[in-house]
């Protein structure tokens, strides 16, 4: 047993605060929107908007209208657009109060790498670089460990990095941990997952 | 004062050279100047390099230029949507500088306001700050990265007035001013040239000063990802 995407999702919604201005990256992290509950949480897309809505209903799409994954969204009422260099003025200038975002690889110092594989495709770090630099806090979500087993919780990151030192929490299918003064701390266990499968699956130092 | 041209080719008439440093706004296939990217396949200028967040998709955008060859280098943060922009890329026939996204957009900002270089905490530790002067404020690192002016910007807007005064509309706004401002030369389209005074001087998004030529045109404004909902 572990958390499904959905469930890592909700857990990740829990992270939100009434009020804040969030910004969430692609895959399991743009499913924590369907999560927040009553919570009064301002979504951001770096492309330029802050109060993003949900998908529009069919025949209603605006090719104006997108968010950062490229993708046709709606507005708010309490949207606002602007340019790119203002977007990430208020991403660098500390203004977002979080980024949830996804990850190949993180480690025990924070350091984190999801834009690059090194002899692969290179598409690109978009605005990964900027957020993680500059939003109050960030908090990665992602399976503990790759299609191979192997753990993407690492004493040291292989890949290029996207930052360092940035990440604040992980959030994965086998539980919740902090970066913490010297490695990771064990924050809370997914259902039914005991600490020495996550323990197991983990090759970055836990410390108490 | 006459900014209005009467087609793309017109308005680019005498601005393009071989080698030349364009920026061009828009984000994926959304606010993107299609109608000069067409005039300048047609112009059939190369060695070109191009500052834009991505570099459109295969065969739309400024995709159209990689399929004609006229691109040697571009300054983007995400080119993942375009095959023939990989192949070119890994033959060796297209350089290729990444920047992250809001240090491209600040570059261009920062160059249009005569800012040659400006310190940031985006990718300090990572590829990207490699080479590049590093210096402590209040005990944490930034790098430094310079403004960028480029020949010639090339932009869209929704309305514009006749004095290229201009409106956005929605996310289509994006790369768009600062592009505009960091252009040596600025040429921008819109869907609808209004006579001074139509728009309401309180709502402008980008002053005329910024934009040198004007052309109105139809765009076709592909959607790239179509995501909906069930009613």
């Amino acid at each position: 047993m572990a958390w499904d995407r959905n469930q890592m999702a909700a857990r990740a919604a829990d992270e939100l605060e009434d009020g804040m201005y969030v910004n969430l990256g692609i895959g399991i992290p743009t499913l924590v929107a369907n999560y927040v509950g009553d919570k009064d949480i301002t979504l951001q897309s770096e492309n330029g908007m802050l109060g993003m809505g949900p998908f529009p209903f069919e025949g209603e799409e605006d090719p104006d209208l997108i968010n950062a994954g490229k993708q046709t969204i709606t507005e708010l009422r309490r949207t606002s657009y602007f340019d790119s260099a203002t977007s990430f003025g208020m991403i660098r200038g500390g203004k977002i109060a979080a980024a949830i975002l996804g990850a190949m690889e993180v480690d025990e110092k924070g350091d984190l790498a999801n834009w690059m594989i090194p002899g692969k495709l290179v598409k690109g770090m978009g605005g990964a670089m900027d957020l993680v630099a500059g939003v109050g806090r960030v908090i990665v979500v992602m399976d503990h460990t790759n299609k191979h087993g192997d753990s993407k919780v690492l004493h040291e990151c292989t890949l290029p990095l996207t930052g360092k030192g940035v990440v604040d929490r992980i959030i994965t299918n086998l539980g919740v941990l902090d970066v913490v003064e010297g490695g990771l701390k064990l924050v809370e266990l997914a259902d039914g997952v005991i600490e020495e499968e996550l323990r197991a699956a983990t090759e970055a130092m836990i410390v108490n | 004062m006459q900014k209005v041209y009467g087609s793309a080719a017109e308005a680019l008439d005498g601005l393009l050279s071989d080698g030349m440093f364009i920026a061009a706004g828009g984000f994926g296939l959304c606010g993107i100047p299609e109608l000069l990217i067409d005039a300048i396949v047609d112009s059939g200028v190369r060695d070109l390099t191009i500052a834009s967040n991505n570099c459109g998709v295969d065969g739309f955008g400024l995709g159209k230029l990689l399929d004609t060859k006229q691109i040697k280098k571009m300054m983007s943060s995400y080119v993942g949507e375009n095959a023939e922009f990989m192949r070119q890329y890994l033959s060796g026939e297209l350089e290729l500088e990444f920047n992250p996204q809001g240090t491209l957009a600040e570059r261009m900002r920062a160059g249009g306001c005569g800012i040659p270089g400006f310190y940031t905490k985006t990718g300090v530790g990572t590829v990207v700050a490699e080479g590049k002067e590093h210096k402590d404020f209040n005990g944490e690192t930034f790098v430094l990265e310079e403004g960028i002016f480029a020949d010639l910007a090339i932009v869209k807007a929704w309305k514009a007035d006749t004095t290229g005064n201009c409106i956005f509309r929605k996310t289509a706004r994006n790369f768009n001013p600062p592009a505009a401002m960091c252009g040596k030369v600025c040429v921008m389209e819109v869907e609808e040239i209004v006579e001074p005074g139509e728009l309401d001087p309180d709502h402008i998004h980008l002053p005329g000063i910024y934009v040198h030529r004007l052309i109105q045109g139809d765009h076709e404004k592909r959607i790239e990802q179509r995501t909906t909902r069930s009613k």
